[in-house]
């Protein structure tokens, strides 16, 4: 069987029973393909074992690349490339520059990261997303297991640990 | 998990589920528009049409249709920007500094807040963009462009220069911050959607999966814009602050202006969150989520910001006096008593003694009284400002320079040009976007609503 195409989805109900039924289902040996949930799922991160995050990181280097660029660009324009006397302060008055620098820092920061989390989540107006149940926007969790990835374990005992976890239903779905 | 405290009062009320999160918001963007909804657009769309005329009449003949002269070459146009940009202020202060204080009540008014403050500043915007007398040349003269393209480089010592960086970025990380929260309720819209509306909001909602992976990211992704935007909130008004506070006209040259207008800002900025959602939660029946406990802490906001502008109007008047600089004084004397008395009188009325009456339960529970006050607020904080910037200048160093401001009928429609764009923007978000933010209200359901549901 192929991998990434026939899922087995436990459908859940309530966060809290989501969570205790991630560690029984991943405690009894079979890989969570992943969870689909409405909104953030307090501490599912840690259940499902993820890593942090590490977009903070990408938002600091991009500030420090706003940073960088303003006061580059400032110091050559004021100081260097056109002096001018202004307001009888030094050509390169660094105070002054500081507010347009923290603008380009933020600036930068955000716009960086968010760049990040497009392209690492894959979010474009054109993307079709793989939509294992409608519900999963409005009001049900679903947990995806991925059945080629879990051949060591058989179908039916999936489906019987997702039902004994909570799961309301038990349900398959395929994908081209 | 989370503990909440059972004393707390629910900030979701009437036993909503999942599910009815879900429809309560989503039933007002799959609805067809309603006749109500059609008049309170056109309407917008009329006041704007009118304003038009004033904003082509001053593209076309120059600024001099505007009432400014000599003595007074700032008067409505700084006073109406201010006003816009302080109102933008609430928006990313309730969707990031209360998102890092964890007050969880902001969810269910940050949507909405931040598609103010978006629409606010681009009002404001509006003001430099027409002084420019020639906008389409405006590039030259607002953005560091390479030498060849104009006479000189941009001056990095002016605070307008400032300013323009700290607008647009304002501008900007917000409109990302919004538009980055908007992406899981898209995808709602679109699960529940058919045909030509699952497409549009398909590619609206950016693919979203709502996976675990996502969600974790999406969670990051709030958390440091949050904090990118709490310093961005405050930097704003800060330097539209330094525009008056770095020059040497008595009344405008002081360090208190900074947090002063800061807090003027988010004063403002609430009261018309409150005069906007009042509105709102009634049309749409949202009683259950905008509570009137989500109304007594806005208005509890009010209060405090609403002390510290009143403390910071007598701080500064004792400052004048104490400096034992005439012009200073004068400057300070000519506001209260001078023959711009009766801007001074609504001025300290509107923003230091309304807001002192939400110290009563009563009156800061009651949706009336709160609605009222919103817009007297706001009628304070447009006083503020004119009293600032037209009483400095009016009564400057030559007494034979001496002068008053009247507005012309093209001030009068720009301003009203701004209001009816306010009001269009503000009528097409509540209609096609999700007015409340669906996903982080259910996020804090499960722990704060009035009944763990199911």
């Amino acid at each position: 069987m192929e991998r990434d195409t026939h899922f087995v989805t436990g459908v859940y109900e309530d966060e809290d029973v989501l969570l205790q039924a991630i560690t029984q289902v991943r405690s009894s040996g079979i890989k969570i393909h992943e969870v689909y949930s409405p909104y953030p799922v307090h501490g599912i991160d840690d259940y499902l074992g993820y890593k942090r995050s590490r977009l903070p990181i990408a938002a600091f280097l991009f500030g420090l690349l706003g940073t960088t660029l303003a006061l580059t660009m400032q110091f050559y324009m004021m100081k260097f490339d056109w002096p001018m006397i202004i307001g009888g302060k030094d050509y390169g008055a660094f105070p002054d520059f500081i507010p347009v620098t923290f603008e380009l820092t933020v600036l930068l920061a955000s716009f960086g990261m968010v760049g990040v989390f497009m392209v690492s989540t894959n979010l474009k107006p054109w993307a079709q997303p793989r939509i294992f149940d409608l519900r999963i926007t409005d009001d049900k969790h679903v947990m995806a297991i991925d059945i080629a990835n879990n051949s060591a374990v058989e179908l039916a005992k999936i489906e019987e640990i997702l039902k004994s976890s909570g799961a309301s239903e038990v349900n398959k779905k395929s994908f081209e | 998990m989370q503990v909440t405290s059972s004393v707390r009062d629910p900030l979701v009320t009437g036993g909503k589920t999942y599910h009815d999160v879900t429809n309560d918001v989503s039933r007002h963007v799959e609805a067809k528009p309603n006749i109500r909804w059609f008049l309170a657009f056109l309407t917008s769309v009329g006041v704007l049409a009118i304003g038009s005329i004033a904003v082509v009449a001053t593209v076309w003949e120059g600024i001099g249709m505007w009432g400014l002269n000599k003595t007074v070459g700032w008067a409505w146009d700084i006073t109406n920007f201010v006003w816009w940009v302080g109102i933008g202020h609430a928006g990313t202060l309730i969707s990031a500094v209360l998102l890092l204080f964890r007050q969880k009540w902001r969810t269910s008014i940050n949507r909405a807040a931040e598609a103010m403050t978006i629409f606010a500043v681009i009002c404001a915007a509006m003001f430099p963009v027409l002084h420019m007398g020639r906008p389409w040349l405006g590039a030259y003269w607002a953005l560091p462009l390479p030498n060849v393209f104009g006479s000189l480089w941009v001056n990095f010592n002016s605070p307008l220069l400032w300013d323009v960086f700290a607008i647009s970025t304002y501008f900007s990380v917000s409109l990302v911050f919004w538009y980055i929260g908007l992406i899981p309720d898209f995808a709602t819209i679109r699960d529940r959607a058919t045909g030509l509306r699952k497409i549009i909001y398909g590619a609206l909602s950016f693919g979203w999966d709502g996976a675990a992976k996502s969600w974790s990211r999406y969670e990051s992704v709030s958390l440091i814009l949050a904090g990118l935007a709490t310093p961005l909130v405050l930097s704003v008004h800060t330097i539209v602050s330094f525009d008056f506070a770095t020059s040497v006209i008595p009344g405008w040259h002081t360090t208190i202006f900074p947090p002063y207008f800061v807090a003027g800002a988010i004063f403002s900025g609430f009261a018309m969150v409150l005069t906007l959602m009042i509105v709102t939660r009634k049309v749409y029946k949202l009683e259950d989520y905008i509570t009137i406990g989500h109304i007594e802490l806005m208005n509890i906001v009010i209060i405090i910001t609403g002390s510290i502008v009143g403390i910071a109007y007598i701080t500064e008047f004792f400052i004048a006096w104490y400096s034992g600089v005439e012009a200073e004084q004068y400057a300070f004397i000519n506001r209260a008593t001078g023959p711009y008395w009766w801007a001074y009188a609504s001025m300290m009325t509107c923003n230091v003694i309304s807001p002192q009456l939400f110290w009563f339960k009563k009156i800061r529970t009651s949706i009336v009284a709160t609605f009222a006050l919103s817009i007297v607020v706001n009628i304070g904080m447009w006083f503020e400002r004119f009293v600032i910037i037209v009483t400095s200048l009016h009564r400057d160093y030559l007494p034979s320079s001496w002068a008053m401001f009247y507005p012309s009928i093209t001030d009068v429609g720009v301003y009203l040009f701004t209001f009816g764009l306010f009001f269009t923007l503000f009528f097409l978000f509540a209609k096609f976007f999700p007015v409340i933010n669906m996903a982080e209200v259910k996020a804090v359901l499960k722990s704060s609503s009035d009944k763990v549901n199911k």
